[in-house]
């Protein structure tokens, strides 16, 4: 154990080498590693974020999917809804067009038969004027009587 | 190993342990120079700094290659002890660490290096008939690095807290001054625990690197004598000296990870205040 300038000599090439890892070797050393760091927290944190929005993407779409499902079976209930309403409707204007029909038929025979009342009525006049005039057994002035006929036909 | 020594175990022993000193004033004494240590610790400290300089100068942000990734890891590794012990500013401290690691630990590697063909090498290639390989069993490296570990220390302690806080400290720590009676006989004591601590640490420190590095080199000297013996001491100091030198790695690198925690410890301690 001599000590000697030996020492003197190394304390001085350690602060050297203190001076030179200090200035050269420790930041841009620290620098790459902390950036590189920041990076992959960087990264990392966009992992996240990208599984947290495919998770509300996954909901999202759950959702849509259990509203359009729903309307779906709207659209179908309002489907059959508009299907039994158009028989309905169809029942009633087939209902009423044969009312209508029977009505038209009803009002044409009650022409017809009164058509037929009136050729009667008048057939029945002139009977009953031929009648007459047999039974008086000379002509009956039509013209003078026709009055008399029109009332009596109106009669009928 | 030299001819022309007798092959004994004292002269094999002093010839290994022998600096290659130099005095630089014709009164030598402290005024002598061990060039071996000098050298070598420069050597390899321009090596690996400068090698960690050009992994430095081609580190990306990106993906790293792979010396960059162990260069981090390393570095990493310190910046963590760094910061688990040191709650100050830990960015001056940090490259500090850095250095006194690293450096210490490839001097301390130097002791791998088998030594007779080292010496075989020092002898026939370099022409040095002595030269010690290991910078750290020289107690004037430890010394250097402890005192300046000492002086770091005290800049510290005188940065943070004031000459006059520090000076304030030492003679009221850890005992107190009050009752203020007995504030001188107290004084006297706090001053005497705290220079007894301040001495240690550098001793303590040094010590503790240079006796593990130095022992373990004259542990590997003992196991070549033994295979100086003949062909069964050369079977059993082979295995033997395998066996120390995979124990050596555990105690290289122990020791440069307990020099630099004592390093950032104590110059932690200078940023405390009591």
């Amino acid at each position: 154990m001599n000590i000697n300038l030996t020492m003197l000599m190394q304390a001085v090439a350690f602060f050297a080498f203190i001076l030179f890892t200090a200035k050269f070797i420790w930041p841009p050393l620290m620098r790459a590693i902390e950036t590189r760091q920041k990076e992959i927290a960087d990264g990392l944190a966009a992992g996240e974020e990208g599984r947290h929005s495919l998770v509300r993407a996954e909901k999202q779409i759950a959702e849509m999917l259990v509203d359009a499902k729903t309307r779906a079976s709207d659209i179908v209930a309002q489907g059959e809804k508009l299907k039994s309403e158009a028989v309905e409707q169809a029942r009633t204007d087939a209902k009423t067009e044969a009312e209508r029909i029977l009505a038209a038929a009803k009002a044409e025979i009650e022409q017809e038969v009164h058509r037929a009342k009136e050729s009667l009525r008048a057939q029945v006049s002139e009977l009953a004027v031929a009648g007459a005039e047999k039974i008086l057994k000379r002509e009956v002035d039509a013209k003078a009587h026709a009055d008399l006929l029109s009332a009596l036909e109106k009669q009928l | 190993m030299a001819e022309e020594h007798a092959l004994d175990a004292t002269s094999y022993i002093q010839h290994h342990l022998t600096f290659l000193a130099e005095p630089v004033r014709e009164s030598g004494g402290f005024w002598t120079l061990h060039y071996d240590t000098i050298v070598t610790s420069l050597i390899l400290g321009v090596v690996v700094f400068g090698l960690l300089w050009l992994v430095t100068r081609k580190a990306t942000t990106g993906v790293p290659s792979k010396t960059q990734a162990f260069v981090e890891l390393s570095v990493r590794f310190v910046n963590d002890q760094v910061r688990s012990l040191f709650h100050h500013d830990y960015r001056v401290v940090a490259p500090i660490a850095l250095t006194v690691f690293v450096w210490v630990l490839f001097m301390n590697a130097m002791d791998f290096l088998p030594v007779d063909i080292m010496a075989w090498i020092y002898q026939n290639i370099f022409h040095q008939h002595e030269w010690r390989g290991v910078p750290t069993a020289d107690v004037n490296t430890t010394f250097a690095l402890a005192l300046s570990v000492f002086g770091l220390m005290i800049f510290y302690s005188i940065k943070n807290k004031g000459l006059f806080g520090w000076i304030k400290e030492l003679i009221s720590t850890p005992f107190g001054i009050k009752p203020l009676w007995a504030a001188p006989l107290l004084a006297i004591f706090n001053l005497l625990f705290n220079t007894i601590e301040y001495v240690s640490k550098p001793l303590s420190h040094s010590l503790r690197l240079y006796g593990n590095m130095y022992a373990g080199e004259i542990i590997f000297l003992l196991i070549g004598l033994w295979a100086a013996t003949g062909v069964a001491g050369v079977i059993a100091g082979s295995i033997l000296h395998l066996g120390w030198s995979i124990f050596h790695i555990l105690i290289v690198v122990l020791q440069a990870y307990i020099f630099m925690m004592l390093t950032v410890v104590y110059i932690s301690m200078a940023h405390e205040h009591h």
